[in-house]
């Protein structure tokens, strides 16, 4: 394989992975309307549930495939359960608020989490097991795992009613509570699944860069967040999209251009399509209700 | 913070009614102080990505202040170490300094591991007036924000100097590259620092690839640096990263070894690279193999009282900690203004990791060892002395 056509392998894989945060971020905020900044930090539990899960199996590298299924239902269940804590305790009493009081509690959330995980678990980073082992195939795994989920939740998007009830939701909260649809239990369903995405993601995640550690979610969930905007906050095929996008740039970048200049030229990328797009790729722009 | 708002408070009218209500007084004079404890404020990052560096450190500055103490403290008074945590986070930093020099009105700042931080530190310290020892930043900015701000280690552009001069001699490597973490002054520094002396030498930088703190795929720039064929590869980065760099290095197919400074230096950086890093160099500030007895009485303490081996950082903080103790029986008193003095006078101080002269930067002229990762722990390789002259000067 010659090193472009492994780089944009690469690029793609870390790409699916940052969609799969993404359409976290683009689900939630879809439905309410809220960028949850909490995001990244469930991310962040999963990959640590992901590693507790591998303790419990024993598991230390290129386990049987049915473990490291395991693992990753495990780490998508425990994550989907801080989900609806996180919606339930943080988010549903601030349902009327002002939606700065939501956001700055989303924040709030997430130093929560972050610095809940560095008591209980310490600071320290940690190994994680090497759930798909390293060499040509990997990347391909990731992104079948990453392609899969995305395209089961465009599936239960469209194709069922919890589906349709979502996106009625997310048209108008209160016209759809009119039409009968039990709207918090439809925005529950939303967490429980943005959160498995992005528990999924962290386990893929974990296993190509084997370090976890609580704060990693700030970083990821930043670069998750900017891949939702590019693709079109609200729009799922947006937000894959933007993670794409997101991590062939980033590894082009480091790999033949200025490795220094990655970040800035990801950002400035950002605000050139923002210029012309402000809704994003795929975003529809939305008339404001006067 | 209840309890040091009290202590503040207390000083506060301590030295309102010993010294009046003037500001230079409470600076210079520390009379209110002069008969009670000795205060040392010492803040490192306890939490966030570089706790193993803030922990260990106060561990060996915690172990000294004991030890001192059981002893019947410094001139018969108790030292009081305050410890605050900053997140290993510049505006942090700023924070409990500012909180050490006009709050608790420390005698003493020891802190802090990283150079971006004590950087962020040193000028708050220097303007009050207050020594500040950082164990183990090597950046050689720092110290030179004042005449009140020391350290107990050697600087980079010696430690980059020892680690391209053991690449062109020991190794017999002709070409290098180059990752450095670029939103790190240390690691910015040192990459500068090796790859002057290494080219001074006749040496060759094939590539000259940058990084970020935080980053967790290092595998484009690994990519290209295994494609220019160096015979050692500079990495100048904190041990999170390192780990990371070493096994995707292995994955990506990389041969030449990795090198490296003290950063690398964390109780599992090991087992967080899971063997990837064993062939590789690091130059840090003391090795447990050296011996003597002055080393493994510390590491006897220290097993005993934490129940983990130390590594450098813990010794360099054990050493700082100590230094100010010399200096200040030295001086009689806790002066600062006086302390200052006696600091700057250090000559032949036997500290753990090694002879402690300060030079008139105010930077701890002294050894360094070279160390290699082998089978799950590292093995001393050599000592490098300070002399010689072909250390290139600080920019």
């Amino acid at each position: 394989m010659t090193d472009l056509a492994k780089h944009i392998v690469d690029g793609a894989m870390f790409g699916s992975l940052y969609a799969l945060i993404a359409l976290g971020y683009t689900m939630v905020y879809g439905v309410l309307r809220l960028i949850n900044f909490a995001h990244g930090d469930v991310f962040m539990v999963g990959a640590y549930s992901g590693l507790f899960a591998a303790g419990w199996l024993g598991v230390d590298s290129a386990p049987a495939p049915w473990k490291t299924a395991a693992i990753l239902i495990y780490a998508m269940v425990v994550c989907m359960l801080l989900g609806l804590v996180i919606e339930r305790v943080a988010y549903r009493p601030l349902r009327n608020a002002p939606r700065l009081t939501a956001l700055i509690t989303a924040i709030g959330v997430s130093l929560l989490l972050e610095n809940g995980g560095q008591l209980l678990w310490s600071a320290t980073p940690r190994s994680f097991p090497d759930l798909i082992p390293a060499g040509p195939a990997r990347p391909f795994i990731v992104m079948g795992c990453a392609l899969a989920m995305a395209v089961g939740l465009e599936l239960f998007v469209k194709r069922t009613r919890t589906g349709r009830a979502m996106r009625a939701v997310s048209q108008d909260k209160d016209a759809a509570s009119l039409m009968g649809i039990p709207v918090d239990r439809i925005i529950s369903v939303t967490f429980a699944i943005g959160s498995a995405l992005a528990a999924a993601a962290a386990v893929l995640y974990s296993s190509v860069n084997p370090s976890v550690n609580p704060t990693m979610g700030l970083l990821l969930g930043l670069k998750a967040f900017v891949a939702a905007v590019i693709g079109g906050i609200g729009s799922l095929p947006g937000a894959l999209m933007g993670g794409l996008i997101l991590g062939l740039s980033e590894e082009l970048i480091s790999a033949y251009g200025a490795s220094s200049y990655r970040d800035a030229i990801a950002f400035t990328l950002l605000i050139v399509i923002l210029v012309f797009r402000p809704s994003g790729l795929l975003g529809r722009g939305v008339a404001e209700k006067v | 913070m209840p309890v040091n708002g009290r202590v503040g408070a207390l000083c506060g009218v301590l030295l309102l009614a010993l010294a009046g209500c003037n500001k230079q007084a409470g600076r210079g004079g520390n009379a209110a102080t002069a008969t009670g404890d000795i205060v040392v404020g010492e803040y490192a990052s306890l939490s966030g990505t570089k706790a193993d560096f803030g922990i260990t450190t106060t561990n060996g500055v915690a172990l000294a202040a004991d030890k001192i103490n059981a002893a019947g403290g410094l001139l018969g008074r108790k030292i009081v170490l305050k410890k605050e945590d900053d997140q290993g986070d510049a505006s942090q930093v700023g924070t409990v300094v500012t909180r050490f020099v006009t709050g608790d009105r420390v005698d003493c700042v020891i802190g802090e591991v990283a150079s971006k931080l004590s950087k962020r530190a040193a000028p708050i310290c220097q303007k009050a007036k207050t020594p500040m020892i950082t164990p183990s930043s090597t950046n050689p900015e720092v110290t030179r924000i004042g005449d009140y701000i020391f350290r107990a280690c050697f600087t980079d552009p010696f430690q980059g100097g020892v680690l391209a001069r053991f690449a062109l001699t020991t190794l017999h490597a002709k070409r290098a590259a180059v990752l450095r973490d670029v939103s790190n002054d240390y690691s910015v520094g040192l990459a500068d620092f090796f790859v002057r002396e290494f080219k001074r030498q006749g040496g060759v930088i094939t590539v000259d690839k940058s990084c970020s703190e935080g980053d967790d795929n290092f595998r484009p720039q690994l990519t290209a640096i295994a494609a220019s064929k160096p015979d050692v590869i500079l990495a100048p980065v904190y041990y999170r990263e390192i780990a990371l760099i070493a096994r995707q290095a292995k994955e990506t197919g990389v041969k030449a070894p990795l090198l490296g400074g003290d950063g690398w230096d964390s109780p599992n950086v090991l087992e967080l690279a899971g063997g990837a890093l064993d062939g590789c160099y690091m130059s840090n500030h003391y090795s447990e193999a050296q011996g003597g007895p002055i080393i493994q009485k510390f590491v006897a303490d220290y097993q005993a009282k934490f129940h983990t081996k130390p590594n450098a950082l813990a010794a360099l903080g054990y050493d700082a900690m100590n230094m100010y103790a010399e200096a200040v029986k030295r001086a009689g008193s806790a002066d600062k203004a006086k302390v200052r003095d006696e600091l700057a006078a250090t000559r032949g101080f036997k500290g753990v990791t090694g002879t402690i002269t300060m030079d008139a930067d105010r930077n701890a002229v002294k050894d360094a060892v070279i160390l290699q990762a082998k089978g799950g722990r590292f093995v001393y390789v050599a000592t490098v002395k300070p002399v010689g002259g072909a250390e290139p000067a600080g920019k």
